[in-house]
Parts: structure tokens; C-alpha cells; sequence
């Protein structure tokens, strides 16, 4: 009696001690699981607001906008001989017709200052326009055609609406008058938006309407060539040796100590790297593709030797034993069984490493790759840029219309990366073998 | 024109790889059990045989031909030319490349030049045509030797897997040379620098402004060489980083092997690692257009002054694109906990929670602590978002919304635009280098290390 009535109390106690705790910790409990889902949310918001930010920025650089201008082909202007030599023809004043055909749009508008500004309502590139034109076709000569002519950067900034109207004159990069002509082209059904071919098919220049990325492209591509071709033999070959031939012993501890500290030193040493010992040892050309191949295939190799080494353990023994069981020779078995079946995991591997040496940036600053370039490279030793170092120089320029271009440039590079990674993902989950 | 000559050497081998093929086949009297090796072997013999004396030739002709060319034209120029001082006749051999290749020439070419750019053109034409002759001789001339080599007792395919062998070998070998490069490049320009500047103000110097005078009179550019504000700025940074990286990234990785399910799981985390496949000039410039106006506006209606490249901006930034390296390292680490001390968590009563913070926690520490030091030194070596978002000015300061520069900043700075090697301006980018990559190799070991063992105790 006295020995149930001693413990009850106590047992009670526990039971609402325990229980009074439960509460808490229950509520402890969904606390850490709230921490977490938070953390997971924002990491994910984080990738939703960076490609909608860039997206958002970037997608009206896909459209530029183009004016119907009167043009009238002046033999007085183009070919006063009347011969349609070609260098006559090429040596014209055709900025001279655009200048006409705008003044004929707006005679009203006089004065050297409001002249001026209605000129800068087209781009530059009207005159290269029309000279390809008449080239193409110098029956154009003594004819008057409407022609859709780029316009400037300005107008086009304006027509996007990213220039604020109410802004004081002074403020503004496009100015009253201009506004009201502009206004007055759009009623008239004389502005237009087309796709932005430019963007795709011009190297880089100063002005933000003429400026593309087809150089950057191009230099991008000679570039991973020259990466490709370097670091994915070479890769393998050490990937092969490492994990096939070598013996155990200190040398080879040290080169696998060396792959994995490389694969973690900071790209900018790399970049360091070519400029002390391509450039200024061996002498090979600044700003050229080939020495950016060869820095970068440095950086990726790392990458293809650590999954060639994984997608070659990855072969069960018994094909290494059953090719040499039947008289291989340690190669034969490599070459013809081992290789070929750890080749998809490889080439997942080099993708990957070439995706990541398509956004690289950083060591290409070092030898060079960065100067302002507008031929478009047309080997592997022309002075080039690459598509991220594009990025990085137009961020630099103050005009919305580079901000614009500078995120569709951002776009196209994601897109290659997606494309990339997204071809790894196909040939791992098509090719991989579970054994 | 190179392209062309080395197109033309592998088809040769290709026809080098039949011919010896056939070759074994006739040695053989049609029967192959004649022989030591498969046919294809003496194949690949030939091939071999083509290939490489040719391949050896042409690497070193294209190598020196240019300086040879160069001196024998320098020795045919008139004396007045020929007797300048070797930087004068830099620029004279310079306007004489410039010449050939048809670009612009510093002043109005004179007789003797354009007598030399002629002498050069003859020179590299006359090389071009010899280079072509020496080398498909060559190639022809191996293929002859192998095939009168071939004989049934060739032991070809021992030849040729030694051959492949030294490939195999020669290519390991690249890392080596790739850290000795690396090695030797900075520690080179680095030594000179510290002749020229003490080591010991390198170090421990509070000043950093590495323009030198021009002209002896010049006020305000003595040039400072004092690194403690880079790397307090580097460290201010990636603290930055790091205090958003950290939590988000280990919180996400214990929520996403702990509570999420299967499918949630499978959608959010290559989700969450689209963010490290991000080149890091996107992050720059998401930083520099859009995180800091963004930031500054804040801190301006906070009534704080806020620096348009502070430091917040470039740390935030930076912080998000280490979570997916933070996390995918820590979801490793977790998931080698065995399930069994979870299991025994569970058995005593312990909620999940509990269970994470008191069992899965202490035993993952150094994992996660290793994984974190490999995040650290990722940040210290970032470049682009530093570059295009943090400040050129080199302030020794806490506040992090104050404009800081880092150690890659000014890597890359100094190292950009115009340049001359004997200057400490540009040499002081190497020590940085050096300085950059001591310190990231000291973090990558220590971590490594730490994964390493921990990993060890689990197996």
C-alpha cells in the first residue's frame, strides 16, 4: 500500500515531466525542420531570381529595332563616272543617301544642332548597309527604295521603353525633338522590330546596336578545340595508366597527390601559369586561342583524369580476366575491352570539364584574351575573345543597351552550358552499365 | 600552311598502316599463324615508323624557324641597322614582322627595310618549301625502314605497346609539370619582386597602392607594397560568403537526406546544383547590376552610407554560389554516417532533431568541417564576381559595406592592360600569385586530409 502510494507520485511526475518536454521538443522539432526547408527554398529562390533576372534583362536584346527610311541611290553620289567600278562603288558617301533620306522624312527640321540629331536617329551601320546593297546589286543606282536601316542604340532604348520620358532633357541620352520624331515614325507605321541578326552574326564594337557576339563565339570554339584536343587524350592516357599500369610507389602517389591539389587551385593561378611560362618563356602570341586552349586544357585536365579514373574502376575485373585468360596483352585488354566500356563515363566526365572551361573567365584575363577585338578570329592564332570575357567587358559599358546585350550574351552562354550538361546526363543515364 | 603539312603526314601514315599491314601478309605467305604479331600490329609499326621521326622534326623546325630566319636577316642588313643596341633592334625586327604581315609600320619604310622584308619573305618561303621536303622524306623514308624491317620475326607488337607505353607514362607526368609550372612561375617573378621590395613589408605592410612614379617628383605614387589590406579584404569577403553559404548549405543538405522525400529530393538537389554549373562571370555581373544598386538603396534609406562595390555585395554573391558546394560536400559526409547510429538515436527516443544535432552532427564534424575549409579556399581563389563587383581601392576596414579589394583584384589589375616585366608593379602580381596559392594548397591539404581520415573511420 504505502510502496504504491510512494511510487505513483514519482511515476507521475516523470510521465509529466516527459510530457511537458514532449511539447517542446516536438516543437524544437518542426522548428529545425522549418530551418531546413527554409534553407532549401532559398537556395532554389536564389537560381529562380538569377535566371529571371538575367532573362528578364536579356530577352528584348533579341529584337532590334529598324526605321523605313526613302532611300534614293544618287548616281551623282555613288558613281558620278558612271563606270559601276567596284571601287568607286565601294568608296561612295553612301552615309551621304542616308543623310538625304532623312532629311526627306523631316523637312521641316533645320539648323546644323537639330540636323544632327536627326541623323542620330539611325545607326552608323545604315551607310555599310547600303553600300553591301548596291554591291550585291549595282542595279540599285538611279533607283528610290524604302529601306528598313538600323537604328541607334538610343531610339532603340527608347522604343523598349527603358528611357524614362519624364526625365528632365538634359538627363536623358535622347532628346525632345528626337523623342517627337521617333513618335511620330512609330504612328506612321515607319518603326519596326526585327530579329536581332546582328547580335549573332557581327564581332564586337563601341556602338551597342552594331555589337555581337559571333567573334566571342568563334574565339570560345578555337579555344575549347584546342582544349579538347589536348586535355581528353592526354586525360585518358593518364587515367588509364594511373588506374591500369602503374605500379604502387611513390611516383605514382605523387602524381595522384598533384591531379587532386590542381584540381582545386584557383583558376587565376593557372592564368599566371600560361602568362609567365607560354607567353614569356615560349613566346607564343598574346590574346590567341591557342595558348587559351592550353591553359585551360591544364585546368580540365584534373577533371577528365579523376572521372576516367572512376568510370575505370567501374569495370568489373572479371572483363580484365576474361581477355587476358584468353591471351590479350595487358594493352589489347585496355584497348579493346576496358576502354571502350568505361568510354561513356569518360566522355561524361570531359563534357562536364569542357562545360566548365567554356564559363571560365578568369586565367584568360591573364594572357590577354581581353582586349577590345572586332575581327572575328578565323584561326587559332588570330587575336580572339572568348564568350565569358565578352560578358565581362560589355558589363563594364555604361549603356542599357550593352546591359541588354550583356544578358542576352549571359543566355546564349547558359544555354551551351544546359546543352552541354544536359548531353553529360544523356550519355550517363543511356550508356551506364550497372554490372 | 602548318595544318596543311601535318594533314598530310597522317594520311601518310594511314597509307604507312595498310602497307605494312600488307606487307606482313605477304612476309607471312598468307598464313598469319606465320607471324609474331596480328597484322594490324605491323600496321601501326609502319605507321609509327612514319610518324614520329617526322613528327619530332617538325615540331622542332616550327619552333626555331622564326629566330633563324630573323638572325640571318638581321645579318644581312646594312651595318647602320645591324650595329643598333639589341632594344633598338627589337623594334626594328618588330617593324620588320610588321612589315611582312602587311600591317601598320611605326614610320614610312626605308630601302634597307623593305630590302629586309623582302630578304625575309625569300627566307620563310625557302624554309616553308624545305620544312615540307624534310619532313614527307622523312615519313617516307621511316615507312621504307619498317618495311624492309618486317620480317615473321618482327616482334611489332611489343615495338609499338612500348611506344604507347611511354605515351601512357609521359602524359601522367603532365600534372607534375603543370604544379612545377605553376611552382616555378611564381616563385620566379617573386623573388625578383622581393629584391626589389623587403619581403617583410609585403607581409606586414598596411599600405597598398603599387602605382610607381613616373618621374622622380611625382607626389602621392611612391608605390606601397603592404598586402594585410588585400588580404583583410579577401577575408572580409569570404567571411561574408561564408556566413550565408554555410548555414543555407548545410541546413539544405540535412533537410534534403534527412526529411525530404524521394522525390522532393530528386527535384531539389540537381536543382540546387544548377547554381555551382553558373559561370562565375554571371554571378559577377548579377552582383555588380543588381545586388548592389539593390543593396545601396537599402542602406541609403536606412540612412547608412553604403559604397556602390562594397564589400556586402560581393560576399552575398559569392555566398550563393558556394551553397551547392557546401551542400553537395556535407550530403557526402552525412550520408556516410552509418544508419545504424541513427537507428540507435531513434531506439533511445530521440526525435529527429535530436538525433541530428546530437548523433549526426558530432559525427560528421569533420567532414563538414573539412568540406567547409575546401569552400573557404574556393572563395579566397574566386576572381570574377571580385573583379567585376568589389572595389579597386585597397581599404583596411571591418565594414562590410565599405568598398574592399582583394588579392585577385589586384592580380588581376596589375596584370592587365599594359605591362612590362621588370617593374614591381607587375612582379607584385606574382607574389600575390604565390601568396594565393600557398595558402589555397595549405586549406585543399588540411581538408583533404580531414575528409580522408574521417572517411577512413566509416569504412
Amino acid at each position: 500500500m504505502n510502496k504504491t502510494a510512494s511510487s505513483n507520485p514519482l511515476q507521475r511526475d516523470i510521465k509529466t515531466i516527459v510530457n511537458a518536454g514532449l511539447v517542446r521538443r516536438h516543437a524544437a522539432e518542426r522548428r529545425f525542420r522549418w530551418y531546413g526547408l527554409i534553407a532549401v527554398t532559398l537556395g532554389l529562390a536564389f537560381v529562380v531570381l538569377m535566371f529571371g533576372n538575367i532573362i528578364s534583362k536579356g530577352y528584348p536584346a533579341f529584337w532590334q529595332t529598324y526605321i523605313q527610311v526613302p532611300i534614293q541611290f544618287d548616281p551623282a553620289v555613288i558613281d558620278p563616272e558612271g563606270k559601276r567600278d567596284s571601287q568607286a562603288l565601294q568608296s561612295a558617301d553612301y552615309a551621304a543617301l542616308v543623310r538625304t533620306g532623312m532629311r526627306r522624312m523631316f523637312p521641316a527640321v533645320e539648323g546644323r544642332m537639330e540636323l544632327r540629331a536627326l541623323y542620330g536617329l539611325v545607326s552608323s551601320a545604315g551607310a555599310l548597309d547600303l553600300q553591301k546593297r548596291v554591291l550585291q546589286n549595282p542595279d540599285l543606282i538611279g533607283t528610290e527604295q524604302t529601306i528598313w536601316l538600323l537604328a541607334s542604340a538610343n531610339v532603340d532604348t527608347l522604343i523598349k521603353g527603358n528611357i524614362d520620358r519624364s526625365l528632365d532633357e538634359t538627363l536623358r541620352p535622347i532628346k525632345d525633338d528626337q523623342i517627337g520624331w521617333v513618335d511620330r515614325l512609330q504612328s506612321a507605321g515607319q518603326i519596326e522590330k526585327q530579329f536581332n541578326t546582328i547580335l549573332f552574326n557581327s564581332g564586337d564594337s563601341r556602338e551597342p546596336e552594331q555589337a555581337g557576339i559571333r567573334g566571342a563565339l568563334m574565339g570560345s570554339f578555337y579555344t575549347l578545340l584546342v582544349t579538347f584536343l589536348l586535355s581528353f587524350p592526354i586525360g585518358v592516357a593518364t587515367a588509364v595508366y594511373l588506374e591500369e599500369f602503374a605500379p604502387k610507389n611513390r611516383w605514382t602517389d605523387l602524381i595522384e597527390v598533384n591531379i587532386n591539389n590542381l584540381a582545386a587551385v584557383p583558376s587565376i593561378v593557372f592564368g599566371l601559369l600560361g602568362l609567365a611560362v607560354f607567353i614569356n618563356f615560349f613566346g607564343l602570341p598574346r590574346s590567341a586561342p591557342l595558348v587559351g586552349g592550353l591553359v585551360l586544357s591544364l585546368m580540365t585536365l584534373p577533371v577528365i583524369i579523376i572521372a576516367g579514373r572512376a568510370a575505370l574502376t567501374s569495370v568489373p575485373p572479371s572483363i580484365r580476366e576474361a581477355a587476358l585468360g584468353i591471351g590479350a596483352s595487358k594493352l589489347q585488354m585496355v584497348g579493346h575491352h576496358v576502354l571502350p566500356l568505361a568510354m561513356p563515363g569518360m566522355l561524361t566526365g570531359s563534357i562536364i570539364g569542357m562545360a566548365r572551361a567554356l564559363g571560365e573567365s578568369a586565367p584568360l584575363l591573364m594572357i590577354g584574351m581581353v582586349a577590345f577585338i572586332v575581327d572575328v578570329p578565323k584561326g587559332l592564332t588570330d587575336p580572339a575573345t572568348v564568350l565569358p570575357v565578352q560578358i565581362y567587358l560589355w558589363s563594364d559599358l555604361p549603356e542599357r543597351a550593352f546591359v541588354e546585350r550583356t544578358s542576352a550574351a549571359i543566355m546564349v552562354l547558359l544555354a551551351f552550358m544546359i546543352v552541354m550538361n544536359g548531353l553529360a546526363i544523356i550519355l550517363r543515364k543511356r550508356f551506364e552499365r550497372r554490372w | 600552311m602548318v595544318t596543311s603539312l601535318f594533314l598530310s603526314l597522317l594520311l601518310l601514315s594511314v597509307g604507312a598502316y595498310y602497307l605494312g599491314r600488307k606487307r606482313a601478309f605477304t612476309v607471312a605467305n598468307g598464313h598469319i599463324r606465320n607471324l609474331h604479331s596480328l597484322p594490324s600490329f605491323y600496321g601501326s609499326y609502319t605507321a609509327l615508323w612514319c610518324l614520329l621521326p617526322a613528327l619530332s622534326i617538325f615540331a622542332l623546325w616550327v619552333t626555331f624557324q622564326q629566330g633563324f630566319i630573323i638572325d640571318l636577316v638581321v645579318a644581312g642588313m646594312p651595318p647602320e641597322l645591324r650595329n643598333l643596341p639589341p632594344d633598338q633592334l627589337n623594334l626594328v625586327v618588330n617593324d620588320l614582322k610588321n612589315l611582312v604581315s602587311g600591317n601598320f609600320v611605326s614610320s614610312a619604310p626605308d630601302p634597307a627595310m623593305l630590302a629586309a622584308a623582302d630578304h625575309y619573305r625569300h627566307l620563310r618561303t625557302l624554309g616553308h618549301t624545305a620544312l615540307w621536303v624534310t619532313v614527307l622524306s622523312l615519313g617516307i623514308l621511316g615507312v621504307v625502314h619498317a618495311w624492309r624491317a618486317i620480317s615473321p620475326n618482327l616482334r611489332a607488337r611489343n615495338r609499338v605497346e612500348q611506344v604507347v607505353n611511354v605515351f601512357l607514362i609521359a602524359s601522367s607526368t603532365i600534372a607534375i609539370f603543370t604544379t612545377l609550372g605553376i611552382v616555378l612561375s611564381v616563385v620566379f617573378e617573386s623573388i625578383i619582386f622581393f629584391q626589389k621590395v623587403p619581403i617583410s613589408e609585403f607581409l606586414f605592410g598596411l599600405q597598398w597602392s603599387p602605382q610607381t612614379a613616373l618621374r622622380a617628383d611625382q607626389t602621392g605614387s611612391s608605390g606601397a607594397f603592404g598586402s594585410v589590406p588585400l588580404f583583410a579584404g579577401t577575408l572580409l569577403i569570404s567571411g561574408i560568403a561564408m556566413v550565408i553559404a554555410v548555414p543555407i548549405g548545410l541546413m539544405s543538405a540535412l533537410f534534403l537526406s534527412e526529411y525530404a522525400t524521394p522525390k522532393f529530393r530528386a527535384v531539389a538537389k540537381p536543382a540546387l546544383e544548377v547554381l555551382a554549373g553558373i559561370p562565375t562571370v554571371v554571378y559577377g555581373f548579377f552582383a555588380a547590376l543588381t545586388v548592389a544598386p539593390f543593396i545601396r538603396e537599402i542602406g541609403t534609406s536606412m540612412g547608412l552610407h553604403v559604397a556602390s562595390e562594397s564589400a556586402l555585395a560581393a560576399g552575398l554573391v559569392m555566398g550563393i554560389m558556394i551553397i551547392p558546394f557546401v551542400s553537395s560536400l556535407s550530403d557526402d559526409v552525412i550520408n556516410a554516417v552509418p544508419q545504424s547510429m541513427r537507428d540507435g538515436s531513434y531506439a533511445l527516443g530521440a526525435t529527429k532533431s535530436e538525433t541530428i544535432k546530437r548523433v549526426l552532427l558530432p559525427a560528421a564534424l569533420p567532414g563538414i568541417v573539412g568540406s567547409i575549409l575546401l569552400a573557404v579556399s574556393r572563395a579566397i581563389g574566386e576572381t570574377m564576381i571580385v573583379v567585376m563587383a568589389a572595389g579597386l581601392s585597397a581599404n583596411l576596414t571591418a565594414n562590410p559595406l565599405e568598398a574592399v579589394t582583394t588579392v585577385t583584384v589586384q592580380i588581376v589589375t596589375l596584370l592587365t592592360g599594359d605591362q612590362e616585366f621588370d617593374s614591381p608593379k607587375t612582379l607584385a602580381a606574382f607574389a600575390l600569385g604565390l601568396m594565393l596559392f600557398v595558402v589555397t594548397l595549405i586549406l585543399n591539404i588540411i581538408a583533404l586530409q580531414v575528409v580522408r581520415k574521417y572517411r577512413e573511420q566509416y569504412e
